[in-house]
């Protein structure tokens, strides 16, 4: 029991990390153009 | 009128539309999108963004490639001439107006309710499987809360998206699939809590948040399918005017929104340019292409005192007209209202989707409530009555009915994408599959709506190179023809001193001789009356070098998309405003079942009620503004990407490529979604008749809930991605590719 009482809260905590993560990302228009970044990664300048 | 007055309106009309599409964001820049039909990889984007980055005035230049629309900041007075930038760079754009302050706020609702289900789901799922797997009571008291803690947000946050939807059904009397589904989530979430208060065994918080999470799903693919095609859509080059060149009583000139155009106002026409309002010519003669208008595919000469319609392209001389009509009260407008009426009758179609949520949310309560009231009479144990009454409830919840049809429609939308149709919504795939007939219109449908060059092969190789360097530096219809040949040897001469002739031709200088192409009369510079070959000709200090024959053709596979549709079963009638023998020609020749011909835009209206009233089912595809009432009254309709933006938008379907193939095709991959969706639906009713028992003798635990759900939606998600794409079509190598010919006719604007 003890050893749930850590690790359910740092399962929980990770879950929400990747939650905001995602809608961070989304919300700096990460997603905005996909086709995009997938090339303007080969350039070299920017 | 001398040609050289074309030119500075022009560019005086290109800066001012560009203003008129440019927006003062909160740094002070202009901001303006444009969209660039043609980029299609890494390199577009750099050389676009370089482009227009290197013109002065402009702060920042980004393309986005999904979009394909670029975004420009710039400042100063002098608006950069960001158009001619792109398309000496090889990338014609038109500008896009009704740019939104923000994205598209609905998607981004949906993928956020969609993320917070999606987690949420998966932690109480990870807890519940340590419950069903045995964890002591006081464990999974602690995990029945977290479990509680974290579902309640979610059923806030997601689930408002259907309650929201349910309410609004309800309250206007009606019921909808989000009704069932509201119902479900929260009693379940109710349920579930009352049980934990109660230190009950089972807890149904998975089976109500997975439900969510599953049914959101379905519905942000509905929305992205949708989405998708109207941004595409919304990308084709805009034709009708943005504004007109009003002349004032002093002389000068000035650019005005649309809007603005009174009656009584003198307007200057200059090639190319589409008669914004309804007027009278007052100045100049020129030829008009009235095809979008009347479906005439012959050019109308015209001279001053003429009647001008609104959206009729001038394709000769700048012209002086008269407005007689303000913009609302145009051809245009005219033909908006009669497409009003004629919309009325298309809503009444039902979806699929809420004529078996009709059926299914009565049938689902009442069960609940009999077993209720059953199992009070068989035992009187309300708190067991209430419970099982709910879990009927939650195993009938429809995860695989909420998905049965959505997911096989984004699976068609996405094969129709594959050939280059985009679908506007979901509903048009339901009915297209239940047509019975189809009306073509003939210009710029069955045909391509512009000349091609027919003898060729009677042509003298150096005459026709010649010819097409001259026709390079016109923007006439017939100069655009002549350009397209491409002829197979460099140009024999140098030619130099090149001007253009409106409403003649073209004239060039080479070593003291002078070329020109264009009308007989003119070129030959012959004494007026003497006999004349008709059409265009190349001359040589008046001696003809060659003559040029041009005719509307019809698109490539006209025919065999005609036989394909015979071959369905289904009539196809050609309904036109052109002449009678055109019409019956242009039928006889891709072997249509009938033809009407010479009708005008509220006939062709009143032809399809007339089929309607018959009780026929009718797919009309067309692309004029005289077709747009039609469009809109049809019981499902089509328009090519080159169709007019009011035609485009009333369209159902909007196909991009250049042949008519893609109207089979189209009804073919919509009937094999029918059939699916209908299967879907039947295994869903049969996975009820097998569950529902269950659930009503009170054997559903939430492991069998949970097990029973995901599993149903598997199987309608697997059984929607069997959809084949059709016999025959040829999918493009990548998406992307579709845009082309769209583009091209973005170019030819």
């Amino acid at each position: 029991m003890s050893v749930l009482l850590v690790l359910v809260p740092v399962a929980m905590g990770l879950g929400f990390l990747g939650l905001g993560a995602f809608l961070w990302s989304m919300k700096s228009g990460q997603y905005d153009d996909m086709d995009g970044a997938a090339e303007r990664i080969l350039h070299d300048d920017d | 009128m001398n040609a050289s007055m074309g030119i500075s309106p022009t560019l005086e009309r290109e800066a001012s539309e560009l203003l008129l599409a440019s927006r003062l964001d909160k740094n002070g820049l202009q901001r303006t999108e444009l969209s660039v039909p043609d980029v299609h990889c890494g390199a577009c984007i750099r050389r676009v963004e370089k482009v227009l980055g290197a013109l002065p005035g402009v702060e920042q230049a980004r393309l986005n490639l999904s979009t394909r629309r670029a975004t420009v900041h710039w400042t100063g007075d002098q608006p950069p001439p960001l158009r001619a930038a792109l398309e000496k760079a090889g990338y014609p754009a038109t500008y896009v107006d009704d740019v939104p302050e923000a994205k598209d706020p609905e998607l981004g609702r949906l993928v956020r309710a969609l993320a917070v289900a999606g987690f949420s789901a998966s932690n109480i799922m990870l807890l519940s499987v340590s419950v069903w797997s045995g964890a002591d009571p006081e464990t999974r008291q602690v995990f029945y809360w977290i479990s509680a803690a974290l579902a309640l947000p979610t059923l806030l946050y997601s689930g408002r998206i259907f309650f929201a939807s349910a309410w609004k059904a309800l309250r206007h009397g009606r019921t909808n699939m989000d009704v069932p589904i509201s119902i479900g989530v929260v009693l379940a979430f109710a349920l579930s809590l009352f049980e934990t208060l109660t230190h009950g065994d089972h807890a149904y918080f998975d089976a109500a948040v997975t439900l969510l999470f599953f049914l959101l799903i379905g519905r942000t693919l509905d929305h992205m399918m949708r989405e998708r095609a109207r941004t595409a859509v919304k990308g084709l080059s805009k034709l009708a005017a943005r504004g007109a060149t009003v002349v004032q009583e002093n002389g000068s000139t000035s650019y005005v929104p649309i809007a603005d155009v009174r009656p009584g106002m003198d307007l200057l026409i200059t090639s190319g340019e589409r008669i914004p309002v309804d007027g009278t010519l007052e100045e100049g003669i020129s030829e008009l292409d009235v095809s979008m208008v009347t479906g005439e595919s012959a050019p109308l000469t015209v001279g001053p005192g003429a009647d001008l319609r609104a959206g009729t392209l001038n394709l000769g001389a700048p012209i002086r007209m008269k407005a007689t009509a303000a913009a609302s009260d145009s051809f245009l407008a005219e033909m908006v209202r009669l497409m009003e009426v004629a919309e009325g009758g298309r809503a009444r179609y039902r979806r699929i989707a809420d004529r078996a949520a009709q059926l299914y949310s009565p049938v689902v309560h009442l069960t609940a409530l009999l077993t209720f009231a059953g199992w009070m009479v068989v035992n009187g144990d309300w708190h067991h009555s209430i419970s099982t009454a709910i879990t009927v409830l939650i195993i009938t919840c429809p995860c695989a009915l909420g998905l049965a049809v959505p997911i096989v429609q984004v699976m068609a939308a996405r094969r129709l994408f594959e050939l280059g149709v985009m679908v506007k919504d979901g509903s048009a795939l339901e009915r297209v599959s239940e047509v019975d007939a189809v009306v073509l219109d003939k210009t710029g449908t069955m045909t391509l709506g512009k000349p091609v060059l027919v003898n060729r092969s009677d042509i003298a190789p150096a005459a026709l190179a010649i010819a097409a360097s001259l026709a390079a530096y016109s923007s006439h219809p017939i100069s655009r023809a002549l350009v397209a040949e491409k002829p197979p040897q460099p140009v024999p001469v140098i030619l130099t001193a090149i001007s253009e002739s409106p409403g003649n031709g073209v004239e060039a200088q080479s070593a003291n001789v002078t070329y020109r192409l264009g009308r007989a009369g003119w070129a030959l510079g012959s004494e007026p009356g003497a006999a004349m070959p008709a059409g265009t000709v190349l001359a040589r200090d008046g001696e003809l070098l060659g003559r040029f024959d041009f005719s509307d053709r019809l698109r490539s596979d006209a025919k065999a998309a005609v036989a394909a549709l015979r071959a369905m079963g289904l009539p196809v009638t050609v309904v036109s405003g052109d002449r009678d023998e055109i019409v019956a020609r242009a039928a006889a020749e891709v072997d249509a079942s009938g033809h009407v011909a010479g009708v005008l835009p509220a006939e062709k209206l009143a032809y399809l009620e007339k089929a309607k009233a018959e009780g026929r089912k009718t797919l009309m595809v067309g692309d004029g503004l005289n077709d747009a009432p039609a469009l809109a009254g049809a019981h499902v309709s089509m328009a090519p990407a080159s169709a007019a933006d009011v035609g485009r938008n009333a369209a159902d379907f909007v196909f991009l490529r250049e042949g008519l193939s893609a109207i089979p095709h189209t009804i073919a991959v919509a009937t094999a979604s029918g059939r699916l969706i209908r299967q879907n639906l039947g295994f869903a009713v049969l996975y009820n008749a097998v569950a529902v028992p269950l659930a009503i003798l009170g054997y559903v635990t939430p492991l069998v809930a949970a097990l029973a759900m995901s599993a149903s939606s598997i199987v309608v998600v697997a059984n929607a991605l069997r959809l084949p794409a059709p016999a025959g079509a040829r999918p493009a190598a990548s998406a992307r590719e579709d845009a082309v010919p769209a583009s091209n006719l973005a170019a030819a604007e």
